[in-house]
């Protein structure tokens, strides 16, 4: 492959963006390990529960931001991950842009109804 | 040789004799080894865990909400319908989880020969049943 010097230091190839989609996998699915396990137990604790217990285990900040941790790896990890699969799938360049957009967008909108809601519960 | 495209599908098999093969991926021809199955699966349970996280949106947007709109969303997760949709969800998580696990070990450039890869396959399917029944197992006996 030619490229130009500058083109080879800077190391982005022709998409521009690198080794970086690749990258952001594999660090969000590295965090997601111990968070997934963390929140699983959770939920086995909350069985059953009614809110004020939801309450009361978001009145710990350590759960608080292990869960708003969870949230945005889970939705980064998502829309890398299904972004690859609408692209090896999906046939058509404007079908694929408008799916690829439709997922990230419906990714962003779900992060932040969680993100919210987390915060919303976490000051009551 | 009917089209001339038809050259870059002939190979040999096992025996060594000329057999016709289509070009890969074509799930429906192809025996499945345990490599094909698992890395497909990885897919599939991604895909699964994405239906999945609407299920947590709802639990924590319902529990924002008010309490009664999480108490909904609690008797729901409770009935038949909602354990099996969890019941799918976390075999999905731990088998993703697993198979994951698999793939960033491979990432370092290890366990690509052919009797480390299908050991480490069948690893993931071990775990994934042993994590999924596990924490059923205390998930019911819990509160």
């Amino acid at each position: 492959m030619r490229r130009s010097p500058l083109g080879r230091a800077r190391g982005l190839g022709s998409a521009r963006a690198g080794a970086a989609h690749w990258w952001a996998q594999r660090l969000t699915a590295v965090a997601l390990v111990p968070l997934t396990m963390w929140f699983i137990c959770a939920v086995i604790r909350l069985k059953g529960a009614d809110q004020a217990a939801v309450v009361a285990w978001l009145a710990s900040p350590v759960s608080l931001v292990l869960l708003l941790a969870l949230i945005v790896a889970t939705f980064h990890h998502l829309q890398l991950g299904l972004q690859v699969v609408i692209e090896d799938y999906v046939k058509g360049p404007g079908t694929k842009l408008t799916a690829i957009l439709a997922v990230k967008a419906a990714c962003i909108l779900l992060a932040l109804a969680c993100i919210v809601s987390v915060l919303k519960l976490g000051g009551a | 040789m009917r089209d001339v495209r038809d050259a870059l599908m002939v190979a040999r098999n096992t025996d060594g004799k000329l057999v016709h093969r289509p070009l890969s991926p074509h799930l429906q021809v192809h025996r499945w080894p345990i490599s094909m199955a698992l890395s497909i699966l990885h897919r599939a349970s991604g895909c699964a865990l994405g239906v999945g996280t609407l299920l947590m949106t709802w639990w924590l947007v319902a529990a924002a909400r008010s309490p009664a709109s999480f108490e909904t969303a609690q008797w729901f997760m409770g009935s038949i319908v909602g354990k099996l949709l969890l019941f799918g969800w976390s075999l999905a998580l731990f088998y993703h989880l697993c198979s994951g696990t698999r793939h960033l070990w491979m990432d370092t450039g290890r366990g690509f020969e052919k009797a480390e890869y299908d050991r480490s396959a069948k690893i993931v399917i071990i775990a994934t049943i042993v994590l999924t029944v596990g924490a059923w197992i205390v998930g019911l006996a819990a509160g």
